[in-house]
């Protein structure tokens, strides 16, 4: 089977001089859920907008589902990789929220009750489907974050790719996030500060540092690293112990199918 | 919009102006203003069927006179320009109330302020039984360009995302013990306007990211249909015709 993404060799800088990614070697197989974890100014975010064309140029290649990232592929990549910003105010852009999600698929060509029956499908995988004729301006913080996976989801995406889930949710929007995400059935990249959230939702993480990856294991067991966590500044939050927290939660499931 | 979140200035009730379809109403306000304002100066009576006119409008759209009275303190500034006119006008003197006025300042002040008002209501009504969703889906159906209609498109979409940054902003000087107070603050406003400018630029930025992550190639797509039917282009046109009408029979018999 194709590997949902595969990323070799890829570097790059920014105009300005900045060397951001050195040669990040990364696959991802169809199903799976990894965590990408990493220090700030680590490269995250580059790497992210190179899974869909937004950046691009340097060294390397990616592809997504056996199709490489290049100019002539775009309009197919961006369908292909679905990805969520963080700020939900970035990614909902329309005066409504059934606009918004309908705006990817639009954009793909689906018209009439074909794009309608996309808009609500991708509404109920998230629970929003009765918020449709809101404005983005009237939901909460959490409710706007579940529209925004909706809006990627109208899609159909080879790969979900979440930058900073769980950032200014509070606890029960996080729990709910991480409810919809687990039952989704789609290949999860998530760029994430929030340690406890990767080990609950993937089973696998890698470390970026300095523009290369430089651990890939289970999540459980580099949570366990201590050496390695503390070299690369990740630390578990206050009376966080990924011991206890498995042996009270199994592990989340290692991915569909 | 079926659910109850409306914006402020929109009515929501069912009425046939409520139905018309936006690019009609559009079309018709935008007429009737300009009937408005070419009537010819020295006939007054032309006023009085406006106003019937636009009262009839209310009536039919169920629009309340109380509330049109509140929305037209908008024109508050306006109004204050009209005021200096008889003043600062040269030109033969009237006395009126013990003051010594001009004539044709006091007779520019009240054709501005009547044309003035009346466009304020003809919007007034506009928004009031139009949903600001709908009009902008009206100027794309009457051909506005591409480019103008998403730029209000997105004003209308972050306006309150930009206010509330605003204020935090605001929250954070004053929990700092600012408090603008005298001229030499303005250049603490000035900077945090500045500041202002730049985060909208950079979510500006970001936005267009993660517009172009789903696929934008430089148009909005139309999703609501309002298309309009002959029928409706006719009631939308009353009003305008009737203003038309009454502009042409005042320069007629002029």
């Amino acid at each position: 089977m194709t590997a949902s993404l595969v990323v070799h060799g890829l570097a790059f800088a920014y105009p300005d001089g900045h060397q951001a990614l050195y040669g990040v070697d990364l696959t991802v197989a169809r199903g799976e859920r990894v965590a990408v974890l990493g220090p700030n100014g680590a490269g995250k975010t580059t790497l992210v907008l190179h899974l869909n064309g937004i950046l691009g140029g340097g060294r390397g290649t990616v592809a997504v589902a056996g199709l490489p990232v290049t100019k002539e592929h775009v309009r197919e990549i961006r369908r292909r990789v679905g990805i969520v910003f963080q700020d939900p105010d970035d990614q909902l852009f329309m005066p409504t929220v059934r606009e918004d999600v309908a705006f990817g698929p639009a954009n793909l060509g689906l018209r009439g009750p074909e794009l309608a029956d996309r808009v609500h499908e991708a509404l109920v995988q998230v629970g929003m489907a009765e918020y449709a004729d809101r404005p983005p301006h009237h939901l909460s913080y959490g409710q706007r974050r579940r529209v925004a996976v909706a809006t990627v989801l109208a899609m159909r995406p080879e790969i979900l790719v979440l930058d900073e889930p769980s950032s200014n949710l509070d606890p029960a929007s996080r729990r709910e996030l991480a409810d919809i995400l687990l039952g989704l059935p789609i290949t999860i990249l998530m760029v994430t500060h929030d340690l406890p959230y990767a080990l609950q939702l993937c089973p696998r993480s890698v470390i970026l540092d300095d523009g290369v990856i430089v651990a890939d294991g289970s999540t459980y067991d580099l949570l366990c690293d201590d050496a390695t966590m503390t070299a690369h500044r990740l630390e578990l939050p206050f009376g966080f112990d990924p011991r206890s927290a498995m042996s009270v939660a199994p592990a989340a499931s290692p991915s569909f199918p | 919009m079926s659910a109850g979140h409306h914006h402020h200035l929109y009515l929501d009730r069912a009425s046939l102006i409520h139905r018309l379809p936006p690019q009609c109403k559009i079309a018709a306000v935008v007429l009737f203003v300009t009937a408005v304002v070419t009537t010819p100066r020295g006939s007054w009576w032309p006023y009085a069927v406006y106003v019937l006119a636009l009262g009839a409008v209310a009536a039919a759209g169920r629009v309340p006179a109380p509330t049109i009275l509140r929305r037209m303190i908008i024109e508050t500034p306006f109004v204050l320009f009209a005021v200096i006119l008889p003043f600062a006008s040269p030109g033969p003197k009237t006395d009126v109330l013990g003051l010594t006025l001009s004539a044709t300042g006091l007779e520019s002040a009240g054709i501005l302020l009547a044309k003035g008002t009346l466009g304020v209501v003809a919007s007034i009504l506009l928004a009031a039984t139009t949903q600001p969703r709908d009009l902008l889906l009206g100027l794309q159906r009457l051909h506005m360009p591409q480019l103008l209609v998403q730029i209000m498109t997105f004003m209308f979409r972050y306006i309150e995302v930009v206010l509330g940054e605003m204020n935090r902003m605001r929250v954070a000087r004053e929990s700092r013990g600012f408090d603008a107070r005298h001229v030499g603050h303005l250049k603490v406003v000035a900077q945090s306007a500045g500041a202002l400018f730049i985060r909208c630029y950079e979510r500006g930025e970001r936005v267009h990211l993660a517009m172009l992550s789903r696929g934008y190639t430089g148009r909005l797509p139309v999703f609501a249909d309002a298309r309009s039917s002959t029928g409706q282009w006719a009631m939308a046109a009353l009003l305008p015709l009737v203003a038309v009408a009454t502009t042409v029979a005042a320069w007629a018999t002029l």
